[in-house]
């Protein structure tokens, strides 16, 4: 027989502490109702608030001339001139998609979607970095399809082009996979909403989908716990999406913006209504009146405290100034959806809930928002790190024959073509996709003009793991990389800081390591952070994932015709490697394919040559001097002609520059380097670029013929290396 | 005098998407896109109607089956019925199948995944309002997106399909050859699109409004366009 639990305070099933608990008490004054302890308990949960993060959080550089709107609103805003606002951000659905990998994606994919709609813009792309476990387990191969699945299910039905993302596989990941989703939108700078309640007496909507009770606590049961063997008792938390009802409030809510029927508009996300009313007042210093009897239910008898804190998804709220309702209320019909007035804007900074005309409860909005808890967590450094960065693999004795190591690098999950994922979005929709998955950056262009944004993603599990500061550092300067070699220029960056337990000292110390490392990249290169997500507890029975931050990179190019492709288009181009080869195996893809070993420092990083490099590669493209180009990243120089090869499908023959031991020079990540092609007749034109931007230059081979030739060390087919490129992942999942 | 531009009316049903990118493909070749509403039960001054992909009512109980009960296509089917030019892309094929305009149905993908990539197609019949003055073994280039695309009809109607030359587009490869491997979606007989019998209804799953701009792309679906705006003020003489 079962012996029932012991009976556990109320305040800390719901995750908050006992001294968190105490600050509620003192914070009313009393005891606080069931409803109003369900509300901090969301907002205070480390999703919701910030806690341990937050100081940390506030080294990041925020601002630049490009920032119309930073840090702090539902997603961040970036000018890109002749009065258009791109609006981005990046957000983590990683613990409800463990829990049910298809809905926990999908919702995701829907939440962030509001996050840019409520700025007023319309979505114009997304983005999904991924990670998962080894595709060798079958568990592995579940989540991955899963997720993959649940990110088009979603996306593909609501219009959205998915464009981009990354996949990548470590075995960190097989209990706590990694499921970052990035939207970007498009709006008028005049036409921005501002997510806040101006003006007593207007009235708040709540339009879209009914209020059920799915998804209660997701952010503090969820998303602000590890995930332990009952992980699955949780997914009654998992929010449940219907992409149609998004598409609809796409659509109306751009319709309302643009007839300027809105004063304020807000999505319904983490916390619920909660967060939404709570968060709009606060802003703008009001209170609100809400009137839980007038919230459209899915079913009949739901606690106040369930009103307040569900996740349904798919609704929004709207600040309307009553002389505006009825036409409100006739262009939310016409998209078959229900407004409903459910309370109103008040002077006194109190968040009034009344249910029967009963008060359930009565808060000071900013204290939902602005008086929880900040936590100065201890921080120590992991004991195991000085073992790992001491036994470095860039000495290690190499027995396997280089072009042996080439196969098994070319076709590690890590490197291989990701065609079977993307393939499964749709990249085409809204007719402006120039580049998507699979290019270095994805290209969209803006409607009715030549400009187009490029847009990458990009985070680095291994080095994050051997030095979270450089980790971090390298996912900005790899992101801006990619962004610069199709020739456009990085503006801002939005993120997703994908961590461990923070209360464990180690974890802590590496977020605070990667926040200083994307301080300290983004403040190079100029690309200020405009927001983003800080995702916890990404572990279980005491493994947490590699320390993670993700990158989300925007950056504009002026004439999208101009834009430098991946592949080698013809023969008799000129190949140059961009950037000197530096011997750094540490962390790399060699070193734990072919070696096993994940070890070592990851490779040293010149902040000022990466931003001298990505001057050089926009230049070039200006000029229409490159005919290809492509980042040196994972896998090294032998991965990016090979890819260039590929992409292209013409072969080379190419003599490696330098002197280090081969396997280094084919292998080795250093930083700062690119893969270009040019006409003989521009070769000169490309190394006085090169020498005005400081950058050293190799010419190291020529395009053709259907082989790629590395030196007299080996040659493969570049239909055979497709092949390998391609049918890797595929084949994994066929078991 | 000015010449005359093809008036293409676009329908948009709740969770229609290409909708919008229709109507510029329409404008983009020259033609004048006039946006259309379920809601509407007349149709506007229009030469041709295009119903465009996208997950119509969510595609919750099966694909197209609820937007062919939309009041616009009582209209729709008697504009057909005239002999006008009505064109169903992916989820417009599938409201096609659903209202009984053109034979046949669409199922889940045989892989059944999602799969959006660029296919060849093989024209099989100029008589149709897409291919008139297109020759049949023309192969031309543009993007499938869909879930569900696959073409199965009942033996008696592949027969009359088949017979009666009312495929209009095959999947192939580059070379113009029909092969399982150039097949996105397992559709019998690698059937990507076909008509009615007076070929003025036609449906596809692959996107020829997708496939009119350079700069994005291929542009296998000018010379459909091409045809459309032809046949379409052909019959306003």
């Amino acid at each position: 027989m079962a012996l029932a639990p012991p009976l556990e305070p109320l305040h800390r099933a719901l995750g908050l502490t006992d001294d968190e608990y105490d600050r509620v008490r003192a914070t009313l004054g009393r005891d606080p109702s069931r409803a109003e302890l369900a509300m901090y308990s969301v907002m205070w949960s480390e999703h919701c608030s910030y806690k341990s993060s937050r100081i940390h959080l506030k080294k990041l550089p925020t601002e630049g001339p490009a920032v119309l709107v930073g840090p702090g609103e539902d997603a961040g805003v970036v000018d890109l001139g002749d009065g258009l606002a791109a609006v981005f951000k990046m957000e983590s659905h990683s613990h409800p998609s463990a829990v049910e990998p298809y809905q926990g994606a999908a919702t995701g994919v829907g939440g962030i979607v509001r996050d840019v709609l409520s700025m007023g813009a319309r979505p114009v792309a997304l983005l999904d970095p991924l990670r998962f476990g080894p595709l060798t387990e079958p568990r592995n191969r579940l989540l991955f399809s899963g997720v993959v699945a649940g990110i088009g299910g979603y996306g593909n039905c609501i219009g959205v082009p998915t464009v981009g993302g990354e996949v990548a596989f470590a075995d960190c990941h097989s209990a706590n996979p990694t499921v970052n989703v990035m939207c970007v939108g498009l709006a008028s700078a005049d036409r921005l909403m501002r997510s806040r309640a101006e003006g007593e007496g207007n009235l708040l909507l709540l339009i879209g989908a009914r209020t059920g009770r799915d998804g209660i606590g997701g952010v503090s049961v969820l998303a602000s716990r590890t995930l332990e063997d009952d992980a699955g008792d949780s997914r009654p938390s998992v929010q449940i999406g219907d992409p149609f009802t998004e598409k609809l409030l796409i659509e109306c809510c751009l319709e309302l913006i643009q007839a300027g029927l809105l004063e304020g508009l807000q999505d319904l996300g983490g916390a619920g209504m909660t967060c939404a009313v709570s968060e709009s007042v606060a802003r703008a210093s009001r209170g609100a009146e809400v009137d839980l009897d007038a919230v459209p239910l899915r079913q009949a008898g739901m606690e106040p405290f369930e009103i307040l804190t569900s996740e349904s998804q798919e609704r929004m709220l709207a600040v309307v100034r009553p002389d505006r309702l009825e036409e409100v209320r006739q262009v939310c019909e016409r998209w078959g959806l229900l407004p409903a007035v459910i309370g109103r804007v008040t002077s006194d900074g109190l968040v009034r809930a009344r249910l029967a005309g009963e008060i359930v409860a009565e808060v000071p909005a900013k204290s939902l928002t602005d008086d929880g808890p900040v936590y100065h967590r201890p921080m120590s450094i992991p004991a195991e790190l000085d073992d790992l960065n001491e036994e470095d693999p860039t000495f290690a004795a190499v027995t396997t024959p280089p072009g042996e190591a080439f196969l098994a690098v070319l076709g590690s999950p890590n490197v291989a073509s990701k065609r079977y994922v993307w393939e499964q979005y749709d990249s085409l929709v809204q007719g402006q996709t120039v580049l998507g998955s699979g290019a270095d950056a994805a290209v969209v262009r803006i409607e009715g003009s030549l400009k187009a944004m490029a847009l990458s993603t990009d985070g680095k599990g291994r080095y994050g793991l051997l030095d979270p500061y450089l980790g971090a550092a390298h996912a900005v300067a790899e992101a801006a990389r990619n962004v610069a070699t199709v020739g456009a220029k990085p503006l801002a960056i939005t993120n997703c800081m994908n961590f461990g337990n923070p209360e464990r000292p180690e974890v802590m110390w590496a977020f605070a390591e990667a926040i200083r490392g994307m301080a300290d990249a983004c403040r190079a290169l100029g690309t200020p952070v405009t927001g983003g997500n800080v995702s916890f507890y990404n572990e279980s029975g005491g493994s947490a994932i590699y320390p993670t931050p993700v990158v989300g990179m925007l950056g504009i190019i002026e004439d999208y015709r101009l834009l430098v492709r991946t592949g080698f288009p013809r023969p008799g181009l000129a190949i140059y490697l961009l950037g000197e080869t530096l011997p750094a195996l540490g962390g790399s893809e060699f070193a734990e394919v072919v070696l096993g070993k994940v070890a070592g420092r990851p490779p040293a990083l010149d902040l000022e040559r990466e931003g001298a490099l990505h001057a050089l590669l926009q230049e070039a493209a200006r000029d229409d001097v490159l005919a290809s180009a492509h980042d040196c990243s994972d896998g090294g120089l032998a991965v990016a002609l090979a890819e260039s090869a590929i992409a292209g499908g013409t072969g080379f023959a190419v003599t490696l520059p330098g002197d280090l031991p081969d396997h280094v020079t084919l292998f080795s990540e250093s930083a700062s380097r690119a893969v270009v092609s040019v006409r003989p007749a521009d070769a000169e034109a490309l190394e006085s670029m090169a020498s005005r931007h400081h950058t050293p230059f190799a010419r190291i081979g020529e395009t053709g013929g259907p082989r790629m030739a590395f030196d007299d060390l080996f040659e493969v087919t570049v239909v055979e290396a497709r092949a390998i490129h391609e049918d890797a992942i595929p084949r994994l999942l066929s078991g | 005098m000015t010449e005359r531009r093809p008036r293409v009316g676009v329908i948009t049903f709740p969770g229609s998407l290409d909708d919008r990118d229709a109507l510029r493909a329409v404008r983009y070749l020259g033609g004048e896109g006039v946006p259309m509403w379920h809601g509407d039960s007349q149709l506007p001054d229009v030469d041709a109607v295009l119903l465009p992909g996208g997950f119509s009512y969510g595609d919750y109980l099966r694909t197209g089956a609820i937007a062919r009960f939309s009041p616009v296509m009582d209209a729709v089917r008697e504009f057909a019925e005239r002999g006008a030019p009505v064109i169903g892309v992916c989820n417009g094929f599938q409201i096609l199948c659903e209202a009984g305009l053109l034979p046949g149905a669409l199922i889940r993908n045989a892989s059944l995944r999602f799969v959006c990539r660029f296919v060849h197609l093989r024209v099989e019949s100029e008589a149709s309002a897409l291919t008139a003055g297109l020759a049949p073994g023309e192969v031309l280039q543009m993007p499938v997106k869909h879930g569900e695309g696959q073409f199965v009809a009942e033996p008696a109607d592949l027969e009359r399909i088949e017979g009666e030359g009312l495929v209009v587009f095959r999947y192939c490869g580059p070379d113009g050859i029909a092969s399982d491997e150039h097949n996105p979606n397992g559709a019998t007989n690698a059937i990507a699109g076909l008509r009615n019998d007076r070929g003025n209804v036609v449906g596809l799953m692959p996107h020829p409004e997708h496939a009119v701009d350079p700069d994005v792309g291929p542009i296998g679906g000018q010379p459909l366009f091409a045809s459309l705006f032809e046949q379409a003020l052909e019959r306003v003489g």
